[in-house]
């Protein structure tokens, strides 16, 4: 679908900047994806993540700068061209097809990708390589007991599986999740991690998520965004020690963890 | 409602029999019903089924609401009566049959010309795009009587060219033939259509047109093409009109037949594939029969219609397969009896409120006729106060039993839907 070009860049970010009237939301953002590399995207409430996202996926176009995808230009193309380059997202909130069935939501996905495009004289279920590749990313999401159950029907989890599973479905190597595991149970989160770790093998992954577990435990390097820039970007470990990640995001998290311990152990002392 | 869960299924022996039963019905039905107003309604209702089945590909299907559907069906029809005339000149040599598809590349033509413009949006504006271009073109019927035959409409003649195998169309049950033969073919690729991808991805575009974006889908191009299947269509009933009534007046394109097509596909249930075929065949009565029957007719239509709307969203289609389940777990024989009291409560307000409109139209309408009135059989005085009196007491004790009935008929569902839950429930614990 697309070659990785010689830098062996998947995603690059040069100087993305969006505004929304006088306010700047994304403030000359850079960034610089490896191919085959996972990425976290961390950063505080409004700092930019979710626009960050909708830019890179072509729902917005950015205000100024350059979006790189493999090599070439994307910034201020239609979602759907973006897609077909070879990146995929999933949403913050499900955001499936609610009157079709798990399978169907999953098959949509797939069509494009099989070139089936605008196709009214085959039948769907004469396309074997599309109804192959359907069936195994059911299984990849773990879903298949539920192959025809419709996907209103679903357990909040069972969405989230879906979504996960509509967006790789394509064989986009460049993936964008966002918020993935955000709403979930401690143990579901944990399989659901694992699911994507395998989903994902060989892929390009950037991923928004607040469970600083699931972030150490995931990602090759970190993207710490703050006020709509890359403060940090680095490997988990330089950016737990950096001093500046400390101040902006992380030291703030630790010490609400700490103010909240101490309350606690307080208000049972008491 | 569980409506949308489609199956994958390569082979399917209770399509076979429900499309075999179809034809059945299409090959037979002049048969039982033999004198000639039950065969003008056969085949009104032939060309119905295809018109309100392509209009449901963009409403049920699509999600598009469109308030313009008979352009495409009635510009249809006027490029198949003007080519009528034009083989009755001798100058074009198109067999009668294939007129219909005449009309069906006219639908297409035009679709493709002004869905450019419509399918641009989707939602609230899709909806007052198709209203404009409805008017748009109501309004050149009226500026180009060249083409449109101004008051009078163009009229022709079917018994033209070379008949053959000794079809003429001129018998009446010769054009039920080609109707129906139409009604068919066109039903059956229409179902065929929701069965491509392009038909799955209308789906998925009605369900949610942003996230069609993101699998690579341009979503406007989905909305074009069905856009233009549904006007060949459309066209199709157009053509076979023209052949029907071999005259075509400038309303066949109007806001009212758009209207009907609408109402009508609604009532029947856009929710399931053969919802508008009820539609279409409800479409046919209530113009024929029940405009014969009463002059309030339009009346009864839109209480219908609200009814409808409020209560049972999914149509008569929806209706019917939410009974299907039921019965298909056996439980259908535990609501009977609330079924019964549903229908005989609904039939007296139904009666009361029939006595009082029509004693209303009586007065309005036929006050030179005397007070009196034959109400199915019975004689109302509509001065006295006794009708009016009677009427309203049968309403409000029909109207207090139905809500009985209702809120018994509601908890006796309420059970039947929990045990039928309880029941998969088990299955899928096995």
């Amino acid at each position: 679908m697309s070659k990785t070009p010689s830098n062996g860049l998947a995603l690059e970010l040069r100087d993305v900047r969006k505004s929304f009237g006088k306010t700047e939301i994304i403030r000359g953002s850079n960034l610089a994806v490896k191919a085959g590399e996972r990425v976290a995207l961390i950063g505080p409430n409004g700092a930019g993540k979710s626009t960050l996202f909708n830019l890179i996926s072509g729902r917005m176009a950015p205000s100024s700068g350059e979006i790189v995808l493999h090599g070439e230009a994307i910034h201020g193309m239609k979602p759907y061209e973006i897609n077909r380059r070879g990146l995929a997202r999933s949403f913050q909130v499900s955001n499936l097809f609610p009157r079709l069935s798990v399978f169907e939501n999953i098959r949509c996905a797939v069509l494009w990708s099989m070139g089936e495009r605008y196709a009214f004289w085959r039948f769907l279920s004469n396309l074997n390589e599309v109804n192959r590749r359907a069936e195994e990313v059911l299984d990849m999401i773990r879903m298949r007991r539920k192959r025809d159950t419709n996907v209103t029907n679903l357990t909040y989890a069972e969405q989230r599986a879906v979504e996960v599973g509509v967006t790789i479905a394509g064989g986009s190597n460049v993936i964008l999740l966002d918020e993935p595991t955000a709403g979930m149970s401690k143990s579901e989160t944990a399989n659901f991690v694992k699911m994507i770790r395998d989903v994902t093998e060989g892929k390009t992954l950037l991923t928004v998520e607040h469970d600083m577990g699931v972030v150490f435990g995931l990602a090759d390097r970190i993207a710490v965004l703050v006020y709509g820039e890359v403060i940090a970007f680095d490997t988990p470990e330089n950016v737990r020690n950096n001093d500046r990640v400390k101040e902006a995001y992380l030291g703030s998290v630790l010490a609400e963890n700490q103010r909240a311990e101490a309350q606690a152990a307080e208000a049972a002392g008491a | 409602m569980s409506a949308n869960t489609y199956s994958f299924r390569p082979y399917n022996v209770g399509r076979l029999v429900l499309w075999s039963l179809f034809a059945i019905v299409l090959l037979v039905a002049p048969k039982l019903f033999t004198s000639s107003l039950s065969m003008t309604m056969l085949t009104q209702m032939g060309i119905a089924v295809i018109v309100c089945l392509s209009y449901n590909m963009l409403l049920g299907q699509g999600g598009m609401l469109s308030f313009g559907h008979a352009v495409y069906s009635g510009l249809g029809a006027f490029a198949a009566i003007h080519t009528l005339n034009k083989v009755g000149a001798g100058e074009w040599g198109v067999p009668v049959a294939l007129i219909p598809i005449v009309g069906g590349l006219a639908g297409l033509l035009v679709a493709v010309l002004l869905g450019a413009v419509s399918t641009k949006k989707s939602g609230n504006t899709f909806a007052m795009i198709t209203l404009g271009v409805g008017e748009l073109v109501w309004s050149m019927s009226l500026m180009l009587p060249e083409f449109f035959g101004g008051e009078g409409g163009v009229s022709s003649n079917r018994v033209v060219g070379t008949p053959a195998l000794g079809i003429t169309f001129g018998p009446q049950i010769q054009v039920y033939y080609l109707i129906a033969v139409y009604c068919f073919v066109c039903t059956v690729l229409m179902f065929a259509f929701t069965q491509t991808p392009l038909g799955r991805m209308l789906n998925a575009v009605r369900d949610n047109p942003e996230r069609v974006e993101f699998i690579g889908y341009d979503t406007q191009r989905v909305r074009y093409f069905a856009f233009m299947i549904a006007g060949f269509f459309a066209g199709i009933a157009g053509g076979l009109y023209a052949v029907n009534f071999e005259i075509v007046t400038a309303e066949v394109v109007g806001a009212q037949r758009s209207g009907a097509y609408l109402l009508f596909t609604f009532l029947g249930g856009s929710l399931f594939f053969f919802g508008p075929i009820i539609g279409a065949v409800l479409l046919v009565l209530a113009s024929v029969l029940l405009s014969e029957l009463t002059k309030a007719w339009l009346l009864y239509l839109g209480l219908v219609f609200l009814l409808m709307v409020m209560y049972a969203p999914g149509g008569i289609a929806s209706l019917l397969m939410m009974n299907v389940r039921v019965a298909a777990y056996g439980m259908l024989r535990r609501l009977w009896t609330s079924y019964l009291a549903l229908a005989g409560t609904a039939l007296t307000v139904l009666v009361a409120v029939a006595v009082i409109v029509e004693m209303i139209y009586h007065i309005k309408l036929n006050e030179a006729l005397g007070p009196q009135m034959s109400f199915a059989g019975v004689m109302l005085d509509t001065r006295g106060t006794d009708a009016w009196v009677g009427a309203m007491l049968l309403l409000a004790t029909g109207v207090g039993l139905f809500e009985v009935s209702r809120r018994q008929f509601v908890r006796h569902w309420g059970q039947v839907q929990g045990d039928i839950e309880a029941e998969i429930q088990r299955r899928e614990g096995l």
